[in-house]
């Protein structure tokens, strides 16, 4: 089988420039010598860092699709990233794992509920979910909020209903979050710096 | 971290204690082995265990567990009984010559103002004593028994080498020879690192231990220079970015802090938090506080912030007390508590006492769990076996399970221990239906404003007003709030100096939170990130690793806050005159007209050496604080006190039942009933973790399970022959609030210290193990530890309590 033009093509423009493939020994002539491609090639390459540590190495993250629209890209290995001026291509033995982590069996992948007192998980739209936690919030929030305190001084302040937030969430998803609660009033809100 | 990640390689001592970056930190650790092997750097471990840090260390020093101010303590007894400090710097950058009011006193182990039935000080003497002028009175001459200087020496010098061996158990010979390499520092040709994370912040006294490690690096001239510091190494990826995004309950965005329910008036409160310089020409630069919270109030609330309702003042609600974690949990145990949100936090095995949390969670109406993994949290309502051993048909709580993203499948920045923001890109789509935290945060905001808008209920001002500009409501996407919290100009800006220079046109991107204004006309959502999103891009994107200056600080990689400082306090690396201290490591200095450098200046740029000002521009002495005022809970110096779980029982430094753990620390009720002593649990334990596990999370992993598949705890040897135990044995482990059952490993790495005259054994507990997971099915370590924080963070005391052992 010889590579056509178009099938170079598409492997050039698979994320790697089509002049680096050649650099690596990947020219259309070399690729016949292979017992098979070479994955990485025709594979989409993300930066990104580990969510582990806060040493933060830097992550190259390598998926199969090509990012156009319906295809669901999937990530198919993790490396260190070498221009990264910390970690230098390296990572320890939690970061070379967390292709484990990202395709974890236990990772969650609908809303579910337990009822009081059940036994077991039920499956539920996240519609079903968001309305129900939303008037609970609401309930609980209309019956308990403290506009004023026992001395009449304004005081705004929900205590009945509390937020731990994340510790390797991104500070967008954070600023979000730290938005809304203090909307509500919430006050017994803290994240896992103390722990 | 004061120093960042690289900058560990410029050190001459670098000295690991209170954590284990070997194993904690690994890639972070090669800077330290950098050190070493390009610097000639001494490594200097003190730990109780002889951990992977100490196997390549050039001195390893054993401790007790809790222990670390009497250590640190005597060093400084030594630094100042030896002279060996670095005399300019205290002279002209601490409090050293600071006069101490006539009323603050110090006996018999506790500080004047103590009030016993309140756990707590009354702190109006400790304090300075001020001039008429309005000013700290000084003693240049540190001859004055009062001055901050006399008092330090007067403090430490009970901490002698034979009281750190009697209280740590660390031969008086391995204490003065750790205390020379540090010594070998004072110097400014020379500079310590210091390194410490979770061995020292999981105590109830651990802010004031760190404290002491920050003293000693004060004396020593260590900080604000390269290779120095004080430097905390963070355990989650984010936990430094959503500590500065204010995620706490006293804190707003950028250590602003929420009002307390007596600041009624909001001049008031600005004005407390903005305070007047305390010595002639000072900066105090939070006298720009108004500047950074009225631009907060503006990025949240928008039009419904103006002058005339105080910024939106009566929106922020108004603290009755602390809501701490630990706080949060009693109340919730109490039944005070009905409805909890848990974001990527599995806090059934993360606080302590699994037992009093379970049943905490269990009187909850609604608990919603949102997370990538199924928690032990998440499940525990769900009984397995001895491991979780609760009724489900009991628990009346109704638990929502809400799937999340992991950080391969979001675009997004995370604020590493170096204060670095750094970008990155999403690589994969979601598992299942599973969506972003801003998305579920978004979701529920939503259909909370359309209830409140249809039906109205209590205060519904915040909720319906709060500014919500994003191009999907539903999706707020990470670059526009990433562009929110860095803050824009509301109107063109001109320049106050002058009038004819406009600085940014309305709607455009702040270059800094230089630019911010208290008047309404500038947005920002977080000041210490403003730079990191201006109208040039993306900053925290940036991706050059040149290092122009060979001192491995890359500036243009990333983007740290604030300002893309890399080094805080660096003006303090320069001496009084503006010269660099060592030429060699030169960070900023005084060129003659402005300050500049291979950093970003922590420094009023255009101010004159000969002005006077001070490097610590965020006190308002000026100057770095050996006395702490007023700032921490249990005194202005720290002082050694035992875990509340002591193996010996008293606190040799004196004599006074009231003072032998930390007197100031809050303990709830029924917690100090089940404190347990040492006649029925012996031996000090403390928790740790391990290379191949990152806390609860990698026990899903499939393999960091093969790599580390089952619970295990450390013994010596002495204590394994003691008990009959070899290794490979299954043994129980118990505390006074619950056991744990796992494989023992007899080591070498843990031996038998001399304290007070009795033999001491350690049990070093590893964490990672629970109910669910790909690992073996393990118990949460977290069932034996006590319900007690640190008096300041409460920060919960994991690394010193006791335990029995036996073999099962």
């Amino acid at each position: 089988m010889k590579f056509t033009r178009r099938q170079f093509l598409k492997l050039s423009s698979a994320g790697l420039g089509g002049s680096s493939i050649v650099l690596m020994g990947f020219s259309p002539t070399a690729a016949l010598a292979e017992a098979r491609a070479y994955k990485l090639a025709r594979a989409v390459e993300t930066r990104n860092t580990c969510p582990y540590c806060s040493v933060a190495c830097g992550l190259l993250m390598y998926s199969i699709g090509d990012k156009s629209k319906n295809v669901q890209q999937d990530i198919i290995h993790i490396e260190g990233d070498p221009d990264h001026p910390v970690s230098r291509g390296s990572l320890c033995p939690k970061g070379a794992g967390l292709l484990d982590f990202i395709h974890s069996p236990n990772r969650l992948k609908y809303p579910e509920v337990r009822e009081a007192g059940s036994k077991e998980w039920k499956r539920i739209s996240w519609d079903e979910a968001l309305d129900r936690v939303a008037a609970l919030m609401k309930e609980d929030r209309d019956a308990n909020f403290v506009a004023q305190n026992a001395e009449g001084v304004t005081v705004n302040r929900w205590l009945t209903t509390g937020l731990l937030a994340a510790s390797a969430s991104s500070n967008e998803a954070g600023y979000i979050t730290h938005k809304v609660v203090r909307a509500t009033g919430m006050i017994a809100f803290d994240n896992q710096a103390r722990v | 971290m004061t120093n960042h990640w690289v900058d560990i390689r410029n050190a001459d001592v670098v000295l690991v204690m209170g954590g284990n970056a070997a194993e904690a930190h690994p890639v972070g650790f090669k800077w330290a082995i950098e050190a070493k092997k390009q610097n000639k750097a001494q490594l200097v471990v003190v730990d109780p265990r002889f951990t992977r840090s100490a196997a390549v260390a050039d001195f390893y020093a054993p401790i007790r567990t809790g222990t670390d101010i009497a250590f640190l303590g005597g060093v400084i007894n030594y630094l100042l009984s030896k002279d060996q400090i670095h005399h300019e710097y205290v002279k002209a950058y601490t409090d050293f010559s600071f006069l101490v009011s006539p009323d603050y006193d110090f006996a018999d182990g506790l500080f004047s103002g103590y009030n016993a039935e309140k756990r707590s000080y009354d702190k109006s003497s400790w304090s300075y004593v001020r001039g008429e002028d309005g000013y700290v009175k000084t003693d240049p001459t540190l001859q004055d028994p009062r001055c901050v200087y006399q008092l330090l020496k007067q403090h430490y010098s009970r901490y002698t080498p034979e009281m750190v061996e009697r209280i740590c158990g660390t031969p008086q010979d391995a204490f003065l020879k750790v205390c020379a390499i540090m010594a070998s520092t004072a110097g400014p040709e020379r500079s310590m690192t210091i390194l410490y994370a979770l061995g020292w912040t999981q105590h109830s006294q651990g802010s004031q231990i760190i404290r002491t490690g920050a003293m000693v690096q004060l004396l020593l001239g260590n900080i604000g220079v390269a290779g120095g510091g004080v430097n905390a190494l963070r355990g989650h990826s984010n936990i430094q970015g959503l500590t500065d995004l204010g995620l706490m309950s006293n804190l707003l965005p950028g250590y602003l802090t929420l009002p307390g329910e007596k600041e009624t008036d909001y001049a008031e409160y600005i004005a407390k938090r903005a305070p007047k310089p305390m010595r002639p020409n000072q900066m105090s630069y939070w006298q720009n506080y108004e500047k950074f919270h009225v631009s907060l109030m503006k990025a949240w609330f928008g039009e419904a912030a103006t002058k005339e309702n105080n910024w939106a003042y009566d929106y922020l609600p108004k603290l009755d007390k602390a809501h701490d974690g630990l706080m949060v949990f009693d109340d919730m145990y109490q039944g005070k508590v009905n409805g909890y949100f848990c974001q990527g936090f599995n806090p059934l095995a993360s606080f302590p006492n699994k037992g009093k949390l379970g049943a905490a969670l269990a009187k909850l109406k609604y608990l919603v769990v949102m997370d990538p993994l199924a928690t032990e949290t998440s499940e525990f309502w769900r009984n397995f076996g001895e491991h979780n051993d609760v009724d489900p048909a009991k628990i009346g709580t109704t638990v929502f399970r809400l799937p999340t993203t992991c950080f391969a499948e979001e675009d997004g920045s995370l604020v590493n221990s170096s204060r670095w923001l750094q970008w990155h890109w999403q690589g994969a789509e979601p598992p299942g239906e599973a969506k972003t935290d801003a998305a579920i945060m978004a979701g529920l905001l939503l259909r909370l404003r359309a209830m409140y808008k249809e039906k109205g209920g209590a205060f519904p001002d915040a909720i319906l007003n709060l500014s919500w500009p994003y191009r999907d409501p539903h999706e707020p996407a990470p670059d526009e709030v990433a562009k929110e919290f860095n803050g824009r100009a509301l109107v063109d800006l001109y320049d106050p100096k002058d009038p004819t220079k406009l600085l940014r046109k309305a709607g455009e991107q702040l270059d800094g939170f230089a630019q911010l204004r208290d008047d309404g006309s500038t947005s920002c959502g977080c000041w210490i990130f403003s730079g990191s999103w201006t109208q040039a891009g993306n900053n925290m994107a940036r991706r050059d690793p040149s290092d122009p200056w060979g001192n491995g600080q890359t500036n243009n990689w990333a983007w740290a806050w604030p300002a893309n400082r890399r080094i805080l306090y660096n003006r303090a690396s320069a001496d009084p005159s503006g010269k660099p201290f060592n030429a060699k490591r030169k960070q900023v200095w005084w060129n003659g007209s402005a300050w500049v450098g291979s950093d970003v200046p922590d420094f009023k740029v255009d101010s004159n050496p000969a002005d006077g000002m001070g490097p610590f521009i965020m006190n308002p002495e000026g100057v770095a604080r050996f006395f702490a005022i007023d700032k921490m809970a249990e005194g202005p110096f720290p002082e050694h006190y035992e875990p509340f779980e002591t193996p010996i029982g008293v606190n040799p430094m004196n004599g006074n039942p009231q003072a032998v753990s930390n007197p100031a620390a809050r303990v709830f009720k029924g917690d100090m009933e089940v404190f347990g002593t040492a006649k029925d649990f012996p031996y000090a334990a403390t928790t740790y973790r391990l290379t191949e596990h990152f806390h609860y999370w990698t026990k899903h992993v499939r393999i960091n399970a093969v790599l580390q598949p089952e619970q295990f705890v450390e013994i010596g040897e002495e204590l394994a022959r003691e008990k009959g135990i070899a290794s490979g044995d299954k043994v129980k482990v118990r505390s006074n609030r619950g056991y744990i059952k796992a494989v023992a490993v007899v080591t070498k790495r843990i031996k038998a210290l001399n304290v007070n005259g009795q033999k001491v054994h350690h049990v070093g507990i590893p964490i990672h193990w629970g109910f669910t997971g790909v690992a073996r099915i393990g118990f949460l370590s977290n069932t034996l530890t006590p319900f007690v924080g640190d008096a300041n963070s409460q920060t919960p005391e994991f690394k010193s309590f006791l335990v029995n052992i036996e073999k099962l």
